[in-house]
């Protein structure tokens, strides 16, 4: 057992695959000799030479597009796509190609991919570097989605997505890079499609994903020192395949649901998860579901704007101890 | 520019090319062209749903590049995909099939005309993005570099899309990395509907752009089958020696619209009528013959044709839709579509 943060866990991750199957390969902008522009990357380049660990030019559509031709002959390529922003100018293949050709072929061809992106805010880079745009990946048939939120969870999840036989996009979140937490020694492997109890409680049940669920977690500790409110913290790890079953089995002991999401309103993963919980747990609930987000907004680069426009710790309080008490 | 000349006179028929693989292109762009016209002729009856694009008039870039591939060769085609397809041995009537929304079809109809797809002709999916699989040529080019294997990816695209971003990041990636990768460019002309010219700032679309990527401008007759061969022959020589990628523009000339929905308004008089004295069928028909070539055996090829395209089409008649459970068959690698537990 030993720390390691969030940032280094990803390189390891990368390291056990590769190490594993010589049919793993790595590519992306600045991820060799540079390490990454977020050193997430750093050693691989090194490690398992430049055949194996690739610098790109700035060709996202290029990275995409030869990670899908790579995997649907028998590699299993990671593509690292430097911010989750940037989907949008490859997202031709996020869209329209990796989840649509097993399909479209009847089966003929395969796409075992990972697509990997750091995402999310609190860096204050503005609109344009600071999404969470795991949605833009949870809508589109074919793909699963992941974004982990400990560095634990980091080399699991990776280890499960490079070995899925299925495309992946598995989403980093910035501000989580520097985060530290216990990480076994020897190989880490994790499933796909299950969500973890983080913290159990009795009075509310909130699901969050990736850096909201360090936020949820101390909001859980507030309201338990401050009001006696139970809360048990879901972390959903994986957007697709989706484990409703842990959500609405926490729902059912809890009878309260709070999502707790960085995306935008619109759309965002919550929905989803309160639409499934309003379908199949609707008599177990005790009041509305409640979804807590960023607004509906771009977002700002400036920190006091940034800090407020993400949920926060505070605002998770104040919304489940609110409806708690009304 | 290179040219790649295919006169009869040198060396009668069994030259570099010789008789056999002389016979099977022209049997090939006999069957391109009647299994298209049949396509056409079941889409006016109603048999043929959907949207399809023809090659009519382009024979002969797919089928020089075909006969100049080994098996294990890899294909990417456009959504104007059916003769890439049927060049690599591709049954008719499952082509047809798909067309036709058939349960026979290749992808039992869950693709359609656009997304002819058979791995196991090594025709890797046909993608109606325009663009969208040079990027993934490279990928598959790059595997068989990484892995040291020693097929060769080949991709078809139109004129068009010599003008959209994926081109362009696909050649420079190609080229960086020395990537076992052909892209040919089927210059007729049209991007869709409007004339190439109009909207490209170079004349010639994709040889007019190979110096930005370190390449050789590579401009040929796309109607003559034989120089479309020679020059696919040296693109794959050279790839499989490791000496990277080519860029090969194809002029060409397609007979009918876009797509089913466009009559080619556009095209100015005379315009498809002098294409048509270079067709590349009448060009190979004649050239057979003056290599010596029996009538016998070009009418024996033509009609083993038809008789396969007509049989092909009874066939397809005759063949069930495909079964409703497979609506929600093949999402994930499990079979299945099950996004949650």
């Amino acid at each position: 057992m030993a720390e390691l943060t969030y940032r280094d866990a990803v390189a390891r991750g990368i390291a056990q695959e590769m190490t594993r199957d010589p049919d793993v390969i790595f590519f992306g902008e600045d991820v060799a000799k540079a390490g990454g522009v977020f050193k997430t990357t750093v050693g691989l380049y090194e490690q398992f030479g430049g055949k194996r660990v690739r610098d790109c030019p700035i060709s996202e559509q290029a990275i995409l597009g030869a990670a899908m031709g790579a995997a649907m002959t028998g590699l299993k390529p990671i593509a690292e796509i430097m911010f989750s922003d940037f989907f949008a100018v490859c997202f031709d293949y996020i869209a329209n190609e990796f989840g649509k050709s097993r399909y479209m072929s009847n089966g003929q061809l395969k796409c075992p991919l990972v697509v990997r992106t750091a995402n999310g805010a609190g860096s204050r880079f503005g609109a344009q570097h600071s999404q969470s745009v795991e949605n833009w990946a949870m809508m589109i048939p074919g793909l699963k989605v992941v974004a982990p939120s400990t560095p634990r969870d980091v080399i699991g999840l990776l280890a499960a997505a490079v070995r899925d036989p299925d495309p992946v996009i598995f989403f980093e979140h910035k501000s989580l890079y520097p985060t530290k937490g216990e990480v076994p020694d020897g190989e880490i492997i994790d499933t796909l499609g299950t969500a973890r109890i983080v913290r159990p409680g009795n009075d509310a049940t909130i699901v969050a994903l990736a850096l909201m669920v360090p936020r949820a977690l101390d909001a859980a500790a507030k309201l338990k020192a401050e009001h006696s409110i139970d809360c048990e913290v879901v972390d959903v790890r994986s957007l697709v395949p989706l484990d409703t079953q842990t959500i609405l089995g926490s729902v059912g002991r809890t009878h309260r649901l709070f999502t707790v999401e960085e995306n935008p309103r619109l759309c965002g993963w919550g929905a989803e998860i309160v639409s499934i919980v309003a379908d199949e747990a609707f008599y177990d609930l005790d009041g509305p579901p409640v979804r807590i987000t960023t607004p509906h907004i771009p977002l700002p680069a400036a920190d006091i704007l940034e800090d407020i426009a993400l949920p926060t710790v505070d605002r998770i309080v104040d919304r489940v101890r609110r409806s708690l008490t009304s | 520019m290179a040219k790649t000349p295919a006169r009869a006179s040198d060396g009668g028929i069994n030259d570099d090319i010789g008789e056999e693989r002389r016979l099977t292109m022209y049997r090939m762009q006999v069957e391109i062209r009647e299994a298209e016209q049949r396509a056409f002729d079941l889409f006016l009856q109603n048999l043929v749903k959907g949207t399809s694009h023809l090659s009519l008039g382009q024979e002969a870039v797919a089928t020089g590049f075909a006969a100049a591939m080994k098996p294990g060769d890899l294909s990417f085609c456009t959504y104007r995909g059916h003769a890439h397809t049927l060049a690599r041995g591709v049954p008719i009537e499952k082509v047809l099939g798909e067309l036709m929304q058939r349960d026979n079809g290749l992808m039992r109809g869950k693709g359609g005309s656009m997304h002819l797809t058979s791995a196991e002709h090594g025709v890797m999916g046909s993608y109606a993005i325009i663009g969208a699989h040079l990027p993934i040529a490279c990928g598959a080019a790059l595997r068989a570099q990484y892995k040291g294997d020693s097929d060769v990816t080949v991709c078809f695209f139109g004129d068009g899309t010599t003008n959209i971003g994926a081109f362009h990041e696909a050649l420079n990636f190609a080229a960086v990395w020395k990537l076992p990768v052909i892209f040919v460019c089927e210059n007729n002309l049209y991007m869709e509907y409007t004339p190439i010219g109009e909207v490209t700032a170079v004349e010639s679309p994709a040889a007019g752009r190979a110096s930005a990527y370190g390449l050789e401008p590579i401009l040929i007759d796309g109607q003559d089958a034989d120089a479309v061969f020679r020059a696919a022959r040296t693109a794959y020589d050279k790839a499989r020696a490791g000496l990277g990628p080519s860029l090969i523009e194809c002029l060409t000339y397609r007979y009918s619209g876009h797509s089913r929905a466009d009559p080619a308004k556009y095209r100015p008089e005379g315009e498809l009528e002098k294409w048509k004295e270079r067709d590349p069928i009448k060009i190979y028909r004649e050239r057979l013959r003056q290599f010596g070539v029996g009538e016998d055996v070009i009418a024996q090829i033509e009609a083993d044709v038809m008789r396969r395209v007509n049989e092909a089409t009874e066939k397809c008649k005759a063949a069930p839709p495909p079964p409703l459970d497979i609506l929600t068959t093949d999402v994930y690698a499990d079979g299945g579509f099950a996004w949650r537990n």
